[in-house]
């Protein structure tokens, strides 16, 4: 275990997994407590921003950015965690173009002038996929395991702006972070070639045919290729493909009914974690396999 | 799409060169017009333009098309484009670059969503400090398709039923503050 890990993390939820990302929210603080890794919330954060905000006004953009991570840095010597894709790449980016672009500094410096608030220094910007590999390690999660996974094959999908254009979680185009994991935790994984191809982000809810589309061609290509469920390192990937099953079925005259996870909860159920806290019942698609699945000891049961 | 001619009496070039001045476009004019961005594009399909094509319409001035085509609105910034790019251009940047003027300048294709969802939210996140989805998607229902409740019901109650959709707005303790540091610039 690394020393980040014996500290533990700020931790920065964003908008998503307080509503519609919540099994993320709850499924991430469970596994790290079975982890024994402290997580404390980031004191009065605000939203990202996500990806509107630079579309509309780019200095606004990086000002909500550069006041979580002033905030942050209020608690020095720990690294920040951003499980959200488009949190983590917003705080990353803010990062970035504040230091490279002058004429940036200077807008946000002035901003953060007139509402008092001190400009953020260095914090280590993390994603927990990352975390999970390098500073937890596929060991210690081998040795912690309680369960195997009785859910069949995975497709993992890395989506977008978890691995692009700053890639030091993983590789933009072929990540294996999430693979490695899972593998040596006993589970089979499909070759997924379509592991970081856009799931359409809020066009589904702006554009339905041109997100529904995207989306029938990412669960079309899984099924096809074995996977009985696919996992996810981030909330807007997780609704798209979790939400529109049945109107994507309808209109491709084709049946998908398979569940879409996230990463914590597939990880929390082989440590031990409890299904309710895991949150599977947030889940909307392939519900009655989740309930085939996932068993919970008498024992386990009784205990409430 | 139909041929269209374009003559050179309508194209601003001075335009382009005020767009490669933003940060993220400075490499604006090094494309060498490969197509890889389009290849790579998950929405170029769907596109009246391709990234490559939208690319050339800048730095040639072609600032109508430039700015109402649907491109920059199918856009989902996935940074595909601008991680594949021989040529490092961040053409994702470029993108937002273009929202941003034609928000401005108000021609982006009228009832077209993507721009209003981007509004509401701006709006919201400026209020409250956080989004709230339920209140952003009834604005946005409301603003761009009013009959569109009834089909957008059946996700609703799904993340209803499974607790993921809270009509509660968070508030964070300090919005008065965020608001003064987002200030001066007002978006209509
Ligand atoms: S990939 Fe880069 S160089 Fe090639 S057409 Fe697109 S922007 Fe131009
Ligand atoms: S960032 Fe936009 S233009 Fe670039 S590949 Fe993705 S969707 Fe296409």
């Amino acid at each position: 275990m690394s020393n980040e890990s014996e500290k533990g993390y700020l931790y920065f939820p964003g908008c998503s997994l307080k509503s519609t990302g919540r099994a993320y929210e709850e499924s991430l603080l469970e596994l790290f407590r079975l982890l024994d890794i402290p997580l404390q919330e980031l004191d009065d954060w605000n939203c990202c921003g996500a990806t509107s905000y630079m579309g509309i006004d780019e200095e606004a953009a990086f000002v909500l950015g550069a006041r979580n991570l002033s905030i942050a840095c209020q608690t020095p010597g720990r690294d920040l965690m951003a499980p959200c894709s488009a949190c983590y790449m917003v705080l990353r980016k803010t990062q970035d173009y504040t230091s490279k672009y002058p004429q940036v500094r200077r807008e946000v410096e002035a901003a953060m002038k007139r509402a008092d608030l001190p400009m953020p220094g260095q914090v280590k910007i993390r994603h927990p996929l990352e975390i999970l590999y390098h500073d937890v390690g596929a060991e210690r999660l081998k040795n912690l395991k309680k369960r195997n996974w009785l859910g069949g094959t995975i497709a993992c999908y890395y989506g977008c702006q978890a691995v692009r254009p700053y890639s030091d979680v993983d590789d933009a185009y072929n990540p294996v972070k999430m693979d490695e994991l899972l593998r040596a935790m006993g589970v089979q994984t499909i070759d997924y070639c379509l592991k970081t191809k856009c799931c359409a982000g809020v066009l589904t809810g702006t554009v339905p045919p041109v997100g529904r589309r995207v989306n029938y061609i990412l669960l079309k290509e899984a099924v096809r290729k074995g996977a009985q469920a696919v996992v996810t390192i981030c909330p807007l990937c997780q609704i798209n493909l979790d939400a529109y099953q049945k109107e994507i079925s309808a209109e491709s005259g084709e049946r998908f009914d398979i569940p879409i996870l996230y990463l914590p909860q597939v990880l929390g159920w082989m440590l031990g974690g409890r299904k309710k806290e895991l949150a599977f019942h947030r889940c909307i698609a392939g519900r009655r396999y989740l309930n085939e699945w996932l068993r919970e000891t008498k024992e386990e049961e009784a205990y409430v | 799409m139909e041929r269209q001619i374009r003559y050179q009496r309508e194209a601003r070039p001075a335009w382009g060169a005020e767009i490669a001045k933003l940060p993220g476009c400075e490499r604006l004019y090094s494309c060498i017009q490969c197509g890889t961005c389009s290849g790579t594009c998950p929405m170029s399909l769907y596109m009246d333009y391709t990234p490559r094509r939208v690319i050339a319409l800048i730095r040639e001035g072609f600032y109508k098309d430039a700015l109402s085509c649907r491109t920059i609105w199918l856009c989902a910034s996935c940074y595909s484009c601008s991680s594949r790019c021989p040529q490092d251009i961040k053409v994702t940047d470029i993108m937002y670059a273009l929202k941003r003027e034609a928000i401005k300048r108000k021609v982006y294709p009228s009832r077209f969503p993507t721009p209003v969802l981007a509004r509401e939210f701006y709006r919201l996140v400026k209020m409250f400090g956080r989004n709230s989805e339920f209140l952003l998607v009834f604005l946005l229902t409301l603003k761009t398709n009013p009959l569109g409740f009834l089909t957008m019901a059946r996700t609703g109650i799904a993340l209803l039923l499974t607790g993921r959709l809270s009509p509660k707005v968070e508030m964070i303790r300090d919005a008065a503050r965020l608001r003064k540091a987002l200030e001066p610039k007002e978006v209509a």
